[in-house]
């Protein structure tokens, strides 16, 4: 049995990981940081049916500097999610594996990402304020 | 003449997470209607997230708001219970734990869906 032959798992501290190595474990990861989001949806529902002191508090909350960074980091994971989360539909269903398409599916994924952050929140200063 | 049915009756359900392919596909099909929804919700947050007290009220009240923010509530956290539970079987070793995580974040995705779904009812109702 020869043993120093056999192929070996990626060794990620020296591993160059290639982008769509990152683009799948940003998936995850967004997505797990998009449960995190799910509660700040809920907690500003819930103040916003509990009464007027409520709803001022989570609005101070979600208007602070701490709250406006942290608003723009789940507003950009979920556009990750949402543009990769369509690429993994096109595999679901068969199509993009090739190399090169899924480079370039994954550059296109993080691009959009990043341009519908800005858009929304370009919307979100111009017309709501907040 | 014992055996009319077909040998899929034997396997169907019996892959090793004993639920088939119903988890797959309730991932997809979630994930297809969160993205009109959720484009939808992040326009509506972006127009009215700033808005007072009173008009956020009638916004979240308002027929066609509450009715496509129940269903994304329901999506999200049917969706997202469905992810973290995959991030949980790959990761965590050790059944025991497993289990007691696979049903804490169960647990957490129905009270918050729920929570969710109450508050937008009550405004919706309440007037």
């Amino acid at each position: 049995m020869q043993s120093d032959n056999r192929p070996l798992s990626p060794h990620l501290q020296i591993y160059r990981l290639p982008l769509t190595a990152i683009t799948s474990i940003t998936h995850r990861l967004s997505g797990l940081l998009l449960g995190l989001g799910a509660f700040g949806m809920v907690y500003w529902l819930v103040a916003l049916a509990s009464g007027p002191e409520a709803y001022a508090a989570a609005q101070a909350a979600a208007g602070s500097v701490i709250g406006q960074i942290v608003m723009i980091l789940f507003s950009l994971a979920l556009f990750y999610h949402l543009a990769n989360g369509i690429r993994h539909l096109f595999w679901d269903a068969g199509y993009g594996f090739e190399l090169e398409t899924a480079h370039r599916t994954g550059q296109a994924a993080i691009a959009a990402a990043v341009v519908l952050t800005i858009i929304a929140w370009v919307i979100g200063y111009s017309v709501g304020g907040a | 003449m014992s055996e009319f049915r077909t040998p899929i009756k034997d396997a169907r359900g019996l892959g090793s997470s004993h639920f088939g392919v119903g988890h797959w596909w309730a991932q997809r099909t979630t994930a297809l209607a969160l993205i009109p929804l959720l484009l939808w919700f992040v326009i509506g947050i972006a127009v009215h997230g700033g808005a007072d007290y009173a008009a956020a009220r009638e916004w979240v009240g308002s027929p066609v708001t509450a009715v496509l923010m129940v269903v994304t509530l329901g999506a999200v956290f049917y969706h997202g219970a469905l992810g973290v539970q995959v991030v949980i079987e790959d990761y965590v070793d050790g059944e025991g734990l497993k289990l007691v995580l696979l049903l804490l974040v169960r647990a957490a995705a129905i009270l918050l869906a729920l929570a969710g779904i109450f508050a937008v009812l009550s405004i919706a109702f309440g007037g």
